[in-house]
């Protein structure tokens, strides 16, 4: 009816009315780095509210673990942060151990030293990639992918598996690694550096990528306290706390590594921190390689005892080391009473473990806190008057990851 | 280490003897139990006090006793990034208890407190939305209760006719496996075949 017999309307019909925009980002958004859904409230391309909805990878870790024993909870941790599995066992081990009382041999100690920087490569090299392909680039993860399969590798030549490795063991690590890795990943260490700095070389100055996120998500040092941020978020804001230094555990005190900050506290800045901690780990690892080359560093990786399998020779010659062997692994060992809460520096952030043992074989309750979870939360605050573009931006440069989010 | 957390126990209780009801170091971790009225004004003294300093909450989470007359525990934990210490609070309530939200001092509580209420059915009063975050749309029961069995109630499947996700009571081909390995000698709670004959003749 296009002749006027309607009489004629201007911009303040029903129609017209200029009102909010609500989307649903995701869940199968590629940008969202898994199953999340945003609901976003839009006043034109400027974001007004934000509404995450997780839970969409929930499958109930913390139920099924009280009804399973200690070492078979130990498989799940590698299904939290699946991108560095190995990091989230790690917290696994220490939780156990603190309540056991167990010391970690030395060589067991630098394995996983050696291993949790393997695997905040892993991570780093996916998160900086992706979220530049989120901002528009192709490119990186190409590349970057190409480095994470060489270290995936080397994961499944020390447990054989590229990315459910149950490796880390209470009381050390599940079995000793031969020489020739130890080569093949000094070799790799050695030729890394030059692979970081063509990823550098991609984006760092590049003019794109600057503009999507330079003053991006600027999280200031109050708002890390207030949101309890941990891991790159608080880094990139000029903060210099990292567990590693600041609580060690393992055998981190005796490893030289400098901890990068950032000044501005945007994505920009995260991006680089993570750039430089890459290179950092490089470092850490050949250190770790070195110490494990030298007389000190060789001997068992298990801390041999009631919570460790005996020796595979023993179990031939010992009726007792079989039995053992049969009972560690049927009924598993008892954690003494009482509650631990055990944290490591994933490459995500801090990932605890809050366990709480009443004496038997299996744990009486666990939590899991996982970096991202907080990071997530605080979407809300940090989207709030930046473009939808940069949503994508920010999510990217939180890392979060669904599986420990969602547990 | 844990001569310093000692210190600051001791501290604590003298500072608001009203609010610390026990606190002890174990593990090198410093555990204080608070009151639940008291609870909002102790985690704002923490975040001020100079000695304290417990700007950032790493963790709140419930643990479930249902043997006792105050069922649940809630626990936080708290760090302070400047003094470079831990500290664990603990507040029992019973299951019809709230509890006072601590969104007001740590922003950060929001989720931590969804989630407890989703996973434990505790109530946070003050709590600005309080909604079910982990679990399904429409979810029924506190799953992390003890009483909660680990398969659930429901189970969801595409119905091909209905050309839609369908949710229906579980329905399990088998027993679920909980299997018993714990040695008679030790922990097991039943009477094993033929000790019940001993025990009749003696």
């Amino acid at each position: 009816m296009m002749d006027g017999t309607k009489g004629f309307e201007d911009a303040t019909t029903g129609e017209q009315k200029i009102r909010n925009f609500n989307i649903n980002f995701g869940p199968q958004h590629p940008a969202a780095h898994g199953v999340l859904r945003l609901v976003l409230e839009l006043d034109g391309e400027i974001v007004e509210r934000c509404d995450p909805h997780i839970g969409l990878l929930h499958r109930g870790t913390e139920k099924l673990m009280e009804s399973r024993t200690y070492l078979q909870n130990l498989p799940y941790f590698d299904r939290l942060d699946y991108v560095a599995p190995m990091n989230q066992e790690h917290a696994w081990c220490l939780a156990i151990e603190k309540l056991t009382g167990v010391e970690v041999p030395r060589r067991a100690s630098l394995i996983r030293v050696l291993y949790s920087e393997i695997g905040r490569v892993l991570n780093h090299l996916l998160n900086v990639t992706t979220q530049a392909m989120d901002v528009g680039a192709l490119t990186p993860p190409l590349w970057g992918f190409e480095e994470r399969e060489k270290l995936m590798i080397f994961y499944e030549r020390a447990c054989g598996a590229r990315l459910h490795a149950a490796y880390f063991r209470p009381g050390g690590v599940h079995q000793d690694l031969p020489d020739a890795l130890l080569n093949d990943i000094e070799a790799w260490a050695k030729e890394f550096p030059k692979v970081i700095d063509d990823i550098d070389g991609l984006l760092t100055e590049n003019r794109i990528f600057k503009q999507r996120n330079v003053d991006i998500g600027v999280v200031s040092e109050e708002e890390i306290q207030q949101w309890g941020f941990s891991g790159v978020m608080v880094r990139g804001s000029g903060l210099a706390w990292d567990l590693r230094r600041a609580q060690p555990y393992e055998c981190y005190d005796e490893f030289e590594f400098q901890i990068p900050v950032g000044k501005n506290g945007d994505c920009y800045d995260r991006y680089l921190c993570r750039m430089e901690e890459m290179r950092q780990s490089t470092s850490i690892i050949l250190q770790a390689i070195e110490k494990l080359r030298a007389p000190e560093g060789q001997g068992d990786v298990l801390a041999r005892g009631k919570i460790t399998p005996p020796k595979r020779s023993d179990m031939k010659q010992s009726m007792e080391a079989l039995i053992h062997h049969f009972k560690l692994y049927t009924e598993g060992f008892h954690v003494p009473e009482g509650e631990v809460y055990a944290a490591v520096e994933a490459p995500k952030g801090e990932f605890g473990v809050y366990l709480v043992a009443d004496g038997s074989n299996k744990p009486y309750r666990a939590k899991l806190r996982a970096p991202g979870y907080l990071h997530l939360q605080a979407m809300d605050h940090i989207c709030k008057g930046h473009q939808l573009a940069d949503v994508s931006a920010i999510i990217g440069t939180m890392d979060v990851v669904f599986g420990e989010i969602d547990r | 280490m844990s001569d310093a957390l000692k210190e600051l126990g001791e501290l604590l209780e003298l500072k608001r003897k009203d609010c610390v009801l026990g606190w002890d170091v174990t593990h090198d971790e410093l555990n204080v139990d608070v009151a639940p009225s008291n609870l909002v004004a102790f985690v704002e003294f923490l975040k001020t006090d100079s000695n304290c300093q417990f700007s950032s909450l790493v963790d709140i989470t419930a643990v479930d006793y249902p043997g006792r007359a105050k069922r649940f525990d809630v626990v936080y934990h708290l760090l302070s990034m400047y003094q470079n210490h831990r500290i664990r609070l603990r507040v029992s309530v019973r299951e019809e208890d709230m509890v006072p939200s601590i969104i007001e001092v740590h922003p950060s509580a929001n989720w931590f407190e969804r989630e407890i209420f989703d996973m434990f059915g505790i109530l946070f009063s003050g709590h600005p939305d309080l909604r079910r975050i982990l679990t399904d749309y429409g979810f029924r029961g506190h799953p992390l209760r003890k009483d909660f069995p680990t398969t659930g109630y429901t189970e969801v499947r595409y119905d091909e006719v209905q050309k839609r996700v369908v949710y229906e009571p579980v329905k399990l081909v088998q027993e679920y496996r909980q299997f018993d390995f714990m040695s008679p000698w030790e922990g097991a709670e039943y009477i094993l075949p033929g000790d019940d004959k001993a025990e009749a003749k003696g």
